[in-house]
């Protein structure tokens, strides 16, 4: 009597028979009948030839039969649209039953028919549905609009749905809430325009958080997720979100656990992180995710993937966890491998011991790829924790002495790192690694091995014929051994030129005559031309200093992290990429985002999600006040649609107070000029020939520039302001792949185009360049005024650094005021608003002060002479459309001036003071 | 067997499936999440079945995984076991859970009281009757309890006997290396209930030593606030068995370990290697140990192992190269031992790995923790209940290296 009697059915005239059995009279037999057709369907067979027959066993009264005719109708609708129109009577009169069940069986399949002439009629009942008075019909309808949006997107927010949905999120039954939440969010998600369908305001959050505790499992899923996207107003909002989320890592269901460290790492950011909050939290927030790795396998994998990005952010968390992500011998390869990543992020001195000999333990593990990853993992632990260096190397001979293949290559090429990290320290097992010559046989390990050799030559008696020996299937190897093989003869030559003469010659017409492949011609015509040439040079090049590798490879770059961190629990995270990468059909979270850098293009899509997450990391202490001014705005962290454009983040900043006192107080004249700030710079180009630039400063050390050092400073030439740049690379390798990137600042400083230095910058070169800046970015205040953050990203890495531009360049040409408006605006400022400075020991008159303040578009307006005084009124004009009123008084033989200015802004004055001081001294 | 909630996505997504599937050689090792051109596929494996959700927009993956796993749960709870002919026997059942549990990609029930109100499991009584009368096993009401503020438990119920179990169940985990140190301990413990009491009960349970738990999370029905504040669970049970609470202990108390394992082992070319392993119990406070199971995975090139143990049996699978001694329970005066002679393919490339042992064992009567139940208070009811503390501790994933 089992159900499986169904599947097997005659094969001939299948259908016929099942026709026939469906109009049976017998309430049974038709029963039976649905019910095959449902197996068949099921396992994928086509059945919608019955679909007239079916539809007529709808009208019944037995609920079982009525199901399974909807989960039918829910399949073949769509392709016989004309006739799922039949059904739609008795969809109508279903959603009017008294039965609270039918009414809302009946709305949720009208929804899952994806049929338009269908979805008209849906219109009327979901409407009623919506204000049911049975929450379980409620929530039924709830989703009913997200699938409605689904097919028609249009239809929902004419017909007011959205409305309606908003108001579910008031409803006094949680589960209610929390479908509405999660059918709004699947609405977010799905929205083309990018733009948040509904607002989050502290009351809704408010709502949400009460839900929260008394809805279900999923529920609460959904109502976290959404309180991600949210940004809490203020420290205190932050803060009481937090301790209302916070029993949520009690819950028993992983999905929840996970959503709640979400918000929790999210909102984290905000709150001051010496808080005794954070602390306590950062405690509270390790045991749930320990628990997780002790449920099925395939929670520890997510949660492991999610793991490893919580690390990188907040390693403090987990650091005392090192034992549970112990492999154990039967967990899956999947979570072995990701097991392994997290105890190499966690390793430190403290805990290296006992870490090793784990390493130790899988090497001698049957599985082959995490063998290797074992081995090459004991080489990241001697990069990493230096103190443990020596150890590391000890172990990794005792696993060369297992003589196992695969274990010894991938030791090899680990030693070749660890080499690069403590040049001369351990070179004393290289005559071990060289017994193990023979049975390298991946090209990688034999690169390695071959740079070993190159490298130290001079301490390898027979290194000739170590290399000779490979040298006589140069053709064969690949790409990578022929490189690395040709540079260490060369090495070897440079090292040892008496015996080796031959040696290197042979090389090199084997590389440059009988290859095929460009590189490595190339490179052998270097080699060939610095030798002949200039051995010295050749020395220079080949066997000079290298740089020193960094500690940790493959961390995430911190922009990305960060926006990962966001997106805890959900797919990226388990990707370690955004979302905008994988998922389809978001086209426009992705379309929003040129419009707000402007810099690189495509080419450097690095740095372009540096601009899309405007999130700069912390690495650099000088950015420090950077983090937190984003962190005040994560939502367009989260979702860059969210904030379509920068204008939003404009008003929100410090800066407003600039801008509309300025409006306010000289209301004429700022009328007049505000449209033409741009224009009247073009129209009057009045060239100015010897206006002030200041010396070029220091912005970027080769030291922390990775061997970049940068040198610039800030010029306004034509009405256009210019970043002067001075690049030179001190470092050994090439530098390519130049970008830039402005923080937000005070005046709205970008570039106009990207930074174009010529490709590659070599070594020991150096370029000047020059780019224009337009004031037409993002504004955000900074502090001092004048400060600009600045991010350069080349093929070695991402630097930044701060630099202060100099206030004379916002001034614009159009900064001469009317007379009389002078008077009066000078009049009008009030005197709390006047700043008097005294400029020191220059020696200039009057006239000479006039004419070097007019060459930088500071225009005198008037002058007297007061008691053998000479008073001189200025006025300038900032970009933003600060005006600035000066007076300046200078006594004949006084080397002193005092400078009196008002302006509505006076956040703008000690700029101007020092933009007078430098121009006059000049 | 497919079903679709949002639109109809066509089987050959599943090829992606196959092909990951061929890869690699251990069902158990194929990744939860894979990516395919336009869907993502998340799936659970679970006895001999797997279990795939197609997905097309970026969802949180746990979410997907803890919602397979409670089909699973709802499975094995409606037809006692889950597996592939049971599933295909209860198809039309399965398809109607399947509808209630999920819509448009939304979980709808998943508590399986409630789910039982909608569609009554199969029983052969009521099928037959079902055959008789006609009725079908859908409840035409709604289920009552489905949006109370107490999800979990339908009202209405009615107990002769009122009785309240709980199962105090402590697993070890374990790694032990060669020396017989313990590299790495903790214990996964769980209280599961079995509660059969008529109306609406208020359970309140403490412990003698709350202090214990490093980690805990609660079935929805315990309120959190009165733990957080007084350390008591206090909840209104949902009706027949589940789990209350799981915890989690280790990462700062120590663990006693409560079994040791001498063990000696050696693989030689000639004349095949050796085995010599025993069994002993530790720190069970005079409790047996019993249930005592040892699985060795051997390298591939043991061909066979002939051994003599003084109590239990023992078996070798030369397919598997898994080597099961069933030790069956402790005699501290008697501690048992196994050895003999393993025969190693003659040629075969040197071992290069060491096996390790796989250990169960369960011991009654003692929580090893040293967690110990204080009183269960029932508030809102007038009779008295039956009330009883079971404490088992078992062998979680432990393991011995060699």
């Amino acid at each position: 009597m089992t159900d499986s009697k169904y599947f097997t059915t005659t094969k001939k005239g299948e259908i016929f028979e099942l026709k026939s059995e469906l109009n049976s009279d017998k309430k049974e037999k038709k029963k039976e009948a649905v019910k095959k057709v449902i197996a068949s369907m099921t396992v994928g067979k086509d059945v919608s030839a019955l679909f007239p027959d079916v539809v007529n066993c709808m009208q019944t009264d037995n609920l079982e039969l009525k199901k399974l005719v909807y989960l039918y109708l829910m399949n073949y609708a769509k392709s016989h649209p004309d006739m799922a129109i039949m059904a739609v009577n008795t969809f109508v009169k279903d959603c009017e039953d008294t039965n609270p069940l039918i009414r809302a069986l009946a709305v949720r399949t009208m929804g899952c028919i994806r049929v338009d002439k269908i979805t008209e009629y849906l219109c009327e009942p979901l409407r009623k549905c919506l204000k049911d008075e049975d929450p379980y019909v409620r929530k039924t309808a709830a989703v009913c609009v997200a699938k409605l949006y689904d097919i028609n997107a249009q239809l929902v927010e004419d017909q007011g749905f959205l409305d309606q949905l908003k108001d579910l999120l008031s409803d006094s039954n949680p589960m209610v809430v929390a479908n509405a939440v999660a059918a709004l969010s699947e609405m977010n998600e799905t929205n083309i325009s990018g733009s948040m369908l509904i607002e989050m305001n502290s009351q809704t959050i408010n709502k949400l958080l009460t839900a929260l505790n008394e809805c279900t499992e999923w529920g609460q899923v959904f109502i976290l997720d959404s309180l991600a996207n949210y940004s809490p107003k203020d420290d205190r909002e932050a803060l009481s979100i937090c301790e209302r989320i916070t029993p949520r890592l009690a819950h028993a269901n992983a999905a929840v656990v996970l959503s709640a460290v979400k918000v929790l790492m999210k909102f984290m950011e905000i709150l001051p992180s010496d808080s005794d909050f954070v602390s306590t939290l950062t405690k509270k927030l390790a045991p749930p995710l320990v628990t997780l790795l002790s449920s099925e396998p395939e929670v520890q994998y997510v949660a492991l993937r999610n793991i490893n990005l919580i690390v990188q952010k907040r390693p403090d968390i987990l650091k005392q966890e090192m034992k549970v992500f112990f492999v154990k011998y039967n967990d899956p390869i999947y979570v072995k491998l990701e097991k392994l990543d997290i105890m190499i992020r966690l390793a430190s001195q403290a805990n290296i011991a006992q870490v090793l000999s784990e390493l130790k333990e899988y090497a001698t593990e049957v599985d082959v790829d995490f063998v290797r990853k074992a081995v090459r993992a004991i080489g990241r632990c001697a990069i990493k924790v230096e103190q443990s260096a020596e150890r590391c190397v000890s172990t990794l001979l005792d696993l060369i002495q297992t003589k196992v293949n695969y274990v010894v290559q991938e030791a090899i090429v680990v030693i070749k790192d660890i080499f690069r990290k403590y040049p001369n320290k351990y070179e004393s097992i290289i005559s071990t690694l060289c017994e193990n010559l023979d049975t390298l046989d991946e090209p990688e390990a034999r690169a390695s091995m071959i740079w070993i050799i190159g490298e130290y030559a001079e301490r390898i008696d027979n290194a000739d014929e170590l290399l000779e020996s490979f040298l006589e299937g140069f053709q064969d190897e690949n790409t990578q051994v022929q490189l690395q093989l040709l540079t260490a003869i060369v090495k070897l030559f440079l090292k040892r030129p008496s015996d080796t003469q031959q040696l290197v010659q042979q090389v090199l017409s084997l590389a440059t005559q009988d290859s095929d492949n460009p590189d490595l011609r190339d490179r052998g015509f270097i080699y060939w031309r610095l030798l002949s040439t200039d051995p010295a040079a050749a020395k220079e090049v080949v066997l000079a200093e290298k740089p020193l590798i960094s500690e940790e490879t493959d961390l995430l770059e911190p922009t990305l992290l960060d926006e990962l961190i966001c997106h805890i629990s959900s797919l990226a995270s388990v990707y370690h990429k955004p979302p905008s990468a994988f998922v389809e059909g978001r086209p426009g979270l992705r379309k929003s985002l040129p419009a707000r850098n402007d810099i690189g293009g495509s080419s450097i899509p690095a740095v372009v999600t540096t601009s899309q997450a405007a999130i700069i990391p912390s690495q650099e202490s000088l950015i420090g006040d950077l983090l937190s001014m984003d962190l005040s705005a994560p939502p367009t962290t989260y979702n860059p649609a969210t904030a379509p454009s920068p204008s939003v983040d404009l008003l929100a900043s410090g800066i407003e107070s600039l801008l509309t006192s300025d409006l306010n107080s000289v209301p004429a004249t700022s009328a007049a000029s505000q449209s033409s700030i741009g224009l009247i710079g073009d129209i009057f180009s009045v060239p100015t020939p010897s206006s002030y630039v200041p010396p070029k400063q220091i912005w970027l050390t080769a030291e922390s520039g990775k061997g970049l050092e940068i040198t610039g400073t800030f010029s306004r030439k034509n009405g256009i302001i210019n970043m002067e740049f001075l690049f030179k690379n001190k470092a050994m390798q090439p530098m390519i792949g130049f970008a830039i990137q402005l923080n937000k600042n005070s005046f709205g400083l970008t570039p106009q185009r990207p930074l174009q230095v010529v490709n590659p910058l070599i070594p020991g070169g150096s370029q000047e360049v020059s780019l224009p800046l337009s004031t037409t970015g993002a504004v955000q205040r900074m502090e001092p005024l004048t400060s600009l953050q600045v991010a350069i990203k080349n093929s070695i890495d991402v630097f930044y650094f701060a630099c202060i531009v100099p206030m004379n360049v916002f001034f614009v040409e159009d900064g001469q005021m009317d007379k009389r408006l002078f008077l009066s605006t000078w009049k009008d400022i009030p005197a709390q608003n006047e700043m008097q400075y005294t400029i020191q020991n220059i020696l200039c008159n009057a006239e000479v002060v006039a004419q070097k303040m007019t060459q930088n578009n500071v225009f005198t307006i008037a002058k007297r002479n007061v008691e053998s005084q000479d008073m001189l009124y200025q006025s300038l004009k900032l970009t933003n459309g600060i005006w600035v009123l000066n007076e300046l008084k200078i006594q004949p033989g006084n080397p002193n001036i005092t400078l009196s200015l008002k302006t509505q802004a006076l956040d703008v004055a000690p700029g101007i003071y020092q933009a007078y001081e430098a121009i006059l001294r000049n | 067997m497919e079903k679709h909630w949002k639109s109809v996505v066509s089987r050959s997504v599943c090829d992606y499936f196959f092909e990951q599937q061929r890869k690699i050689n251990n069902p158990e090792d194929i990744p939860p999440v894979i990516a395919t051109p336009h869907y993502y596929l998340i799936s659970i494996y679970r006895s001999n079945m797997y279990f795939v959700a197609v997905c097309m927009t970026e969802v949180p993956p746990l979410f997907v995984i803890e919602f397979l796993h409670r089909v699973v749960e709802t499975f094995d709870d409606y037809f006692s076991e889950c597996t592939e002919s049971i599933i295909k026997e209860n198809y039309v059942v399965v398809y109607e859970l399947l509808d209630e549990m999920l819509d448009n990609g939304f979980p709808l029930a998943t508590e399986s009281n409630v789910l039982k109100e909608l569609i009554k499991p199969p029983t052969i009584l009521r099928t037959i009757a079902n055959t008789v009368t006609g009725k079908s096993n859908v409840s035409a009401t709604l289920p009552t309890g489905q949006l109370s503020n107490v999800p979990w438990r339908r009202t209405g119920v009615k107990y002769t006997n009122n009785e309240a179990y709980f199962d105090v169940v402590e697993e070890v985990d374990a790694i032990i290396d060669k020396a017989g140190s313990t590299v790495f301990a903790e214990i996964q413990g769980y209280i599961d209930c079995c509660i059969k009491l008529s109306g609406m009960p208020d359970l309140s349970l403490s412990f003698m030593n709350p202090r214990l738990f490093d980690d805990v999370s609660f079935h929805p029905c315990v309120r959190f606030k009165r733990w957080e504040a007084e350390r008591i669970l206090s909840f209104i049970p949902p009706d027949g068995n589940f789990r209350l609470m799981s915890y989690h202990i280790g990462s700062q108390s120590v663990v006693g370990i409560p079994i040791y394992i001498r063990h000696n082992i050696s693989f030689k070319d000639i004349g095949g290697g050796r085995v010599d392993i025993t069994v002993g119990p530790r720190q069970t406070v005079g409790r047996t140990v019993e249930n005592v199971v040892l699985e060795i995975p051997m390298p591939k090139s043991v061909l066979n192992c002939i051994l003599n143990p003084s109590q239990g049996k023992y078996s070798f699978d030369p397919v598997t190269k898994i080597l099961v001694w069933d030790v069956g329970r402790i005699d501290i005066s008697k501690v048992p031992n196994i050895r003999g002679t393993i025969n190693v393919q003659a040629g075969a490339p040197l071992i290069e790995s060491n096996p390790s042992i796989n250990v169960k064992f369960t011991i009654n009567q003692l929580a090893v923790s040293g967690l110990k139940v204080n009183r269960l208070d029932m508030y809102g009811e007038k009779y008295k209940p039956f009330k009883g503390v079971k404490y088992i501790t078992k062998a979680g994933k432990f393991q011995i290296r060699m």
